[in-house]
């Protein structure tokens, strides 16, 4: 470890005193809001920087100047020491800066080579020449250790490996600066670890690497040098042995949080619900079992694609078991569509909340209140206003929900605060179950701390609470049973005291 | 809201316009036949509104009408059914072909522009096929049914027979738009229908039976469709099945989304789409009055919705850049009150 390090720090030396990359007082106002406020950093080549903040803290914005698509109000830019004036994304990419966003940017009806040379074609006389386009792609994919043809449709390949695909464009256009946006956030424990390796690979050539990520355990792994931001400032930055979570979390927040998850001990009450043989339409050779107890928190850890998010919708029954039995409360229950598992109170957040959890273009008051309407409603078919607005303030302020009305249009939250609406619409219909898919995915890091909570205290209510999550830490923190999926079935179940990362890889893998 | 009342000024702007050029636009003739009209193409837009606000399409209005408007004479004249037995069955007939749409575009999935396109083929078709394509008509044998629509019905106060009287077939209009209108805004169903409309699997998430309710909104459309037929045929007293309803979908679907309904689902407000309707047929009339040449009459019609679409994304922007200034400042306002709580 040490001799690397030094070997890091001759390289940095070698390559002079010049920064690769310069931002020197960056400056950038919206109407009404200063995004960026005199901000500076350097890096160096065969650097990896981490850029940290809470939403909203001006990650974005550095990193949408740095690939050129918006422009500082103030401050330079310098590469090697030159100043540089980005006006457009081509003008980035010619600069060998190349950003891969957190939402992919690649068209996955076109093939992989389609999509590596996409605006830079290899044409002879106007006509695309797809073969020379094929072969080079395909040196690119085995520097990023993907075995797939070039000729494969982009839309065939799992989010993880899209990014890899990503990536091999970066390589492409032969970027020396490559900044990556939450690039994990949707990965499974395998692609991350692949990513990683990928990212040290590219350090090693000499790429400077700006790497931004909500998951601290990542950056203490992956990071050289740590630059944290909060409201548009820069607040510190930390040194490769000074990386640890408490520092990280408390220059984001801007106070210690002593506590980060929560877990009070509760007496698990009876058991609530119990699953038997289930099977599920994407593994219908595999059958899980399981019980789930009052007050109990149940994680449920194990690779992307496991069968994690296909156990909680068969549950929830979104998409509907094709055997096996669920009993709520000893009753048998049959759990052919939402409303049936509603009706017997277990509800779901779902992992993807903008397609499935919220209805973006509509209100606070409209999502907070879409499941209870018929509960409230007048004669099972009026629309009772006076109480949607009553219990949507309700849940605003139980939740810490930070939004202007109750009208206010979902779409304009932060990821935090839209997570706490998906969650209002069930608390005011008090579950008996709550299944929580990936809880945490994209949210700062306030308002993790604030869902954590909420779990902790529900649990303490007497509400069951299963939750999945591909963050190992988040579930050693909050779990007091772990059952770990593996290829559609439990292969093991894991105790509070039992917990560790490497006992949960060991039966996830 | 602000929708309405931007269209609602369009529609005055226009009724202006026209009084101005013509001293006959406010006789009471032409003002009960474009109260008329409207009230006819009002009923039909309102199902097609609905349809829209689901996120779906319904190409068929047109030539069910057609097939409404022949069966119904049909059964009176050639079968001898009476009025309520044939009436009863022509709007049956209607609502199940709009439960048809409706299962083959939830149980089937397939799309509802391609289950309505061919619904626009077979229904002309079968129209046609059940007349010989000949006229069909009520001749002057059902006046009591015939009523319901060229009926007139004296304003109290308004008691000289030159005067203005109001066309019976308005209070169909106020009927449908009422009950529309209540659907649509105070009970739960129109609320889902906004929401699955937008999102139909965070719908179905909220544990909404979202597939229940596009059947029933494809039921309403083609019920009204069904109705706007029998309404049509009994105004014009005969049918030419070949021509009878042609275009009157894109009429619907034009009225629909100059009212305000966005075709991606989820927006729309029934007092729009009246005054959509509204505004297509008073074009018409100003066309006519003004001796414009009639066959420019789809040209005119075009451009005014192409107009409206332009004006509402120029607002659109309007409002967005507005919204990010003031979240902006929200923004900052509630960072300050943070650090001064700290």
């Amino acid at each position: 470890m040490i001799v690397q390090g030094i070997a890091q720090q001759e390289m940095t030396n070698s390559a002079g005193d010049v920064p690769l990359l310069e931002v020197r007082g960056i400056t950038k106002s919206f109407p009404g809001v200063k995004a960026l406020q005199d901000v500076s950093l350097r890096l160096q080549a065969g650097e990896v920087l981490a850029v940290i903040g809470e939403n909203g803290a001006g990650k974005s914005t550095l990193m949408k100047i740095l690939a050129g698509v918006q422009s500082p109000d103030q401050g330079q830019l310098l590469i090697n020491g030159r100043e540089v004036n980005l006006t457009s994304v081509n003008d980035a990419l010619h600069h060998g800066i190349a950003l891969i966003h957190q939402e992919l940017n690649l068209s996955d009806n076109l093939d992989v080579a389609a999509n590596i040379f996409l605006g830079r074609e290899i044409t002879r006389f106007g006509v695309l020449q797809k073969k020379a386009m094929s072969k080079a792609s395909g040196e690119f994919l085995k520097q990023v250790g993907l075995k797939i043809s070039p000729q494969a449709l982009v839309k065939e390949f799992s989010i993880g490996q899209q990014q890899l695909i990503e990536i091999a464009k970066a390589l492409s256009i032969n970027a020396k600066i490559l900044i990556m946006d939450e690039p994990t956030s949707s990965l499974s424990h395998g692609e991350t670890q692949t990513l990683f390796e990928i990212v040290h690979m590219l350090r090693s050539r000499g790429v400077g690497v700006i790497y931004i990520s909500h998951r601290l355990g990542e950056i203490k792994e992956l990071a050289d040098r740590v630059v944290v931001l909060r409201d548009g400032q820069r607040v510190g930055e930390l040194q490769s042995e000074e990386i640890r979570r408490e520092r990280m979390v408390s220059l984001m927040v801007g106070r210690d949080i002593d506590q980060f998850y929560e877990r009070s001990p509760y007496p698990p009450g009876e058991t609530l619900l119990e699953i038997d043989r289930l099977r599920t339409a994407s593994f219908p050779q595999q059958t899980v079992s399981l019980r789930v107890r009052r007050g109990e928190i149940v994680g449920i850890s194990g690779l992307v694609g496991a069968g994690r998010t296909e156990l909680l919708e068969a549950i929830f029954g979104v998409t509907p078991a094709i055997s096996g039995t669920i009993k709520v409360r000893g009753k048998v229950v049959k759990l052919m569509h939402p409303a049936q598992a509603i009706e017997s109170g277990i509800m779901l957040v779902p992992e993807d909340r903008k397609q499935h959890g919220l209805i973006l273009e509509k209100s606070v008051k409209f999502n907070s209140s879409l499941p209870s309407l018929s509960r409230f409603a007048r004669w099972n078919c009026f629309t009772n206003r006076q109480r949607e607005t009553q219990l949507t303030k309700h849940a605003i302020s139980i939740l810490k929900i930070k939004t202007p009305t109750v009208e206010q249009i979902v779409k304009y939250l932060s990821g935090g605060n839209q997570q706490k609406v998906v969650i209002a619409k069930w608390l005011e219909m008090s579950p008996e179950l709550l299944l929580l898919d990936e809880p945490t995915r994209g949210i700062d890091v306030g308002a993790k701390e604030e869902i954590y909570h909420l779990m902790d205290h529900l649990a303490g209510q007497g509400m069951a609470i299963v939750f999945v999550s591909s963050e190992m830490e988040e579930v050693i923190g909050m779990s007091d049973r772990v059952l770990v999926m593996r290829e559609g079935q439990i292969s093991g179940e894991l105790q509070r005291s039992e917990l560790s990362e490497e006992a949960l890889m060991q039966l996830a893998t | 809201m602000k929708k309405v009342l931007g269209i609602l000024a369009l529609f005055l702007a226009i009724m202006a316009f026209t009084a101005w050029n013509s001293s006959n636009f406010f006789s009471s003739y032409n003002m009960q036949n474009l109260i008329s009209r409207i009230s006819l193409y009002s009923i039909i837009s309102i199902g097609a509104a609905m349809v829209i606000i689901t996120g779906g399409i319904d190409l068929s209005i047109g030539s069910l009408i057609a097939l409404t408007g022949t069966v119904l004479p049909y059964l009176l004249t050639e079968k001898d059914w009476s009025v309520f037995a044939a009436v009863l069955a022509t709007m049956l007939l209607s609502l199940f072909i709009g439960l048809c749409h409706g299962l083959l575009i939830t149980k089937l999935r397939l799309q509802p522009f391609i289950v309505t396109l061919f619904g626009l083929l077979f229904y002309r078709g079968i129209a046609r096929w059940l007349t010989n394509d000949q006229s069909v008509g009520y001749g002057g044998d059902y006046p009591h049914l015939t009523s319901w629509v060229t009926g007139r019905i004296a304003l109290p106060g308004l008691s000289d027979p030159q005067e203005f009287h109001l066309p019976a077939v308005c209070l169909f209009m106020i009927v449908v738009t009422i009950l529309a209108w209540f659907f649509l805004n105070q009970t739960i169903f129109g609320r889902y229908l906004f929401a699955l409309g937008r999102n139909e699997e965070a719908a179905r998430y909220s544990g909404i039976k979202t597939q229940r309710y596009v059947v029933l909104t494809y039921v309403i459309c083609s019920g009204l469709a069904g109705l706007g037929g029998i309404l049509f045929s009994l105004e014009s007293g005969s049918v030419q099945p070949t021509g009878f309803g042609n275009f009157y979908e894109l009429y619907a679907i034009a009225a629909a989304v100059l009212g305000g309904c966005s075709l991606r689902g989820g927006e729309g407000t029934i007092l729009g789409v009246v005054i959509g309707a509204g505004i297509l047929l008073l074009l018409r009339n100003t066309i006519n009055l003004l001796g414009i040449p009639s066959s420019l009459e789809f040209a005119v019609v075009g451009g005014v919705i192409l107009m409206g679409a332009i004006a509402d994304e120029l607002f659109l922007r309007l409002a967005v850049f507005a919204r990010s200034r003031r979240r902006g400042v929200i923004e900052k306002d509630s960072r300050i009150a943070e650090r001064t709580a700290q």
